[in-house]
């Protein structure tokens, strides 16, 4: 078992879910392959899918929803699979 | 003088935010720049005589919070707004909620933005003035029995259309009775979560259409147009590359076109600058209004060159209580003028958007060449609004000659530190379809889409 970040190459504004009325992609504690997405980077009002890049288990989101995110930022960690 | 006018605060950003200070500096009206939390190194902030944080960088926080522009208002003693484009430039309940205020909203009337904003409603005012509209359903639809019921009468292929919506969004397209039974359910779903409001109609959709649209001014009695534009060259619904006056109209069609803009206009006692967009079948001649921006729009610069006069500043004149003071023939149509937007996008990679830190910075100068820009070396371009980073906009005698200032101007700026679209638009000044003018609202994108195979070939 090890940690893993999710960092965002993109800076913008990081969303949890797809729409304001959608439920969150994945909550904290949930096990995801490497390819689910984990919410949303909008940068100038286009939006790119962020994946977990690993698989694993969601250990915790260290950036709210709606937060503003700068590249490198970490997203969330994971423990690997 | 504008007595009405005692500070101007600007509910917006970017370029137009910078624009709107150069007006007010113009008319001796002092300023405060309303911004978020990011946008605090912006020109704006720092052209403005006042800066007030509105909140966060996100915009529901701060470009979109009434609540926190109106304590601006109260906070400065501004007692007018000016909402530039987008945000809450065609907001009804902003205007009101300005209006309460006690405050000057630099636009038409709540109930102006209302009704034009409603575009079912705007169709029933336009027909009424005797201005030609699209064939479309009677009024909102609610099911699809209606729906093909209507489409036989508006014929195909169709759009059907959000009546809540705007900026291109919450359109879709129906060749048949059985795409329309299977789009329609979608569109309704569509406007209900994007605006809250699940009502469409129909709308018949002219494959080879120019997109031409009439700059007007009113005072609330009187109106004049300023000629027209065509901003047929779009990606995605969104505008790239716009002129006036339209290569593809002769005089008695424009004439015809915008005395038609104008009956509209004071059909509707409009107070303040606006725009009625239309589309214009090259096949028939003929054209048809689609829907009407309350507001400033992006492209403005190219009407004034060609008119001499300074749409913002009329703008703010009428917001503060003077009549118009034009005539109609007051005003010439000077020569041809053309914009080019640089947005923040990597054409090579799809249009990905491309913020970044304004390295080397050079903007053409000379002769009919103008720059409307908030970018200077050592901004940092946020992320979180939309891409355009500046218009470059040129006059001519004519359209040879501005094409000539215009393949001039996009090489003499640099911009680096970030993609832009100004590679784009070398290209584009390059092809033979626009110089011959021969384009319609699908000519942009087919153009890249073979510009992107070719590329890999």
């Amino acid at each position: 078992m090890a940690q893993h970040p999710v960092i965002t190459p993109l800076p913008g504004t990081f969303y949890r879910k797809a729409t304001p009325d959608s439920p969150n992609y994945v909550e904290a504690g949930a096990e995801v392959s490497a390819d689910t997405v984990i919410g949303l980077i909008e940068v100038m009002k286009q939006f790119s899918e962020l994946t977990a890049g690993v698989a694993g288990r969601l250990d915790a989101f260290l950036v709210e929803d709606g937060d503003p995110v700068e590249p490198g930022q970490v997203i969330a960690t994971l423990e690997d699979a | 003088m504008t007595q009405g006018i005692g500070k101007l605060l600007i509910a917006n950003r970017g370029e137009i935010a910078v624009r709107i200070i150069r007006a007010a500096k113009a008319l001796g009206i002092p300023t405060v720049a309303a911004c978020s939390e990011a946008d605090v190194d912006s020109l704006a902030a720092l052209l403005a005589d006042e800066v007030h944080i509105l909140g966060p960088a996100r915009a529901d926080k701060s470009y979109l919070n009434v609540e926190a522009l109106l304590g601006a208002l109260k906070a400065t003693g501004a007692n007018a707004v000016h909402p530039g484009y987008g945000f809450l430039s065609e907001n009804a309940e902003f205007a009101e909620a300005v209006l309460a205020a006690g405050a000057i909203f630099v636009g038409p009337s709540p109930e102006t933005i209302r009704r034009m904003g409603d575009k079912a409603e705007a169709r029933r005012t336009a027909q009424a003035a005797g201005v030609p509209v699209v064939p479309g359903s009677p009024g909102e639809l609610f099911d699809v029995e209606s729906a093909l019921k209507a489409a036989e009468s508006v014929g195909f292929p169709l759009l059907i259309k959000a009546s809540a919506g705007g900026g291109g969004r919450g359109i879709r397209l129906a060749e048949n009775p059985q795409q329309l039974s299977e789009e329609f359910p979608r569109s309704q779903r569509e406007a209900q979560a994007a605006f809250g409001n699940g009502a469409v109609y129909l709308e018949r959709f002219i494959g080879k259409a120019r997109h031409i649209e009439v700059q007007v001014l009113g005072d609330g009695t009187h109106a004049v147009h300023l000629f027209e534009r065509e901003c047929s060259l779009q990606r995605r619904r969104q505008k790239i590359f716009e002129e006036a006056p339209s290569p593809a109209l002769d005089a008695q069609q424009r004439e015809a076109l915008c005395a038609s803009a104008v009956r509209l206009t004071e059909a509707l006692g409009y107070q303040g600058a606006g725009t009625l967009e239309y589309l214009y079948d090259d096949a028939t001649g003929e054209f048809f209004f689609i829907e009407m921006n309350t507001r400033i729009q992006v492209e403005h610069p190219v009407s004034e060159l060609v008119t001499g006069i300074d749409l913002v500043q009329a703008m703010l004149r009428i917001a503060g209580g003077e009549p118009l003071g034009l005539q109609q023939s007051d005003i010439r149509l000077n020569g041809a003028a053309l914009q080019m937007r640089l947005n923040a996008e990597d054409p090579a990679r799809d249009f990905f958007p491309s913020p970044g830190l304004v390295q080397a910075l050079n903007w053409p100068q000379g002769e009919g060449v103008r720059v409307d820009s908030h970018l200077y070396e050592g901004y940092r371009v946020p992320p979180y609004y939309d891409s355009l980073l500046a218009k470059l906009i040129v006059h001519g005698r004519d359209r040879n000659e501005a094409l000539a200032r215009a393949r001039w101007a996009v090489e003499q700026t640099t911009l680096t530190g970030m993609a832009s679209t100004l590679s784009l638009h070398g290209e584009l000044l390059e092809q033979p379809w626009l110089h011959s003018a021969d384009f319609h609202t699908g000519t942009l994108e087919t153009w890249l889409a073979e510009r992107r195979s070719g590329g890999e070939a």
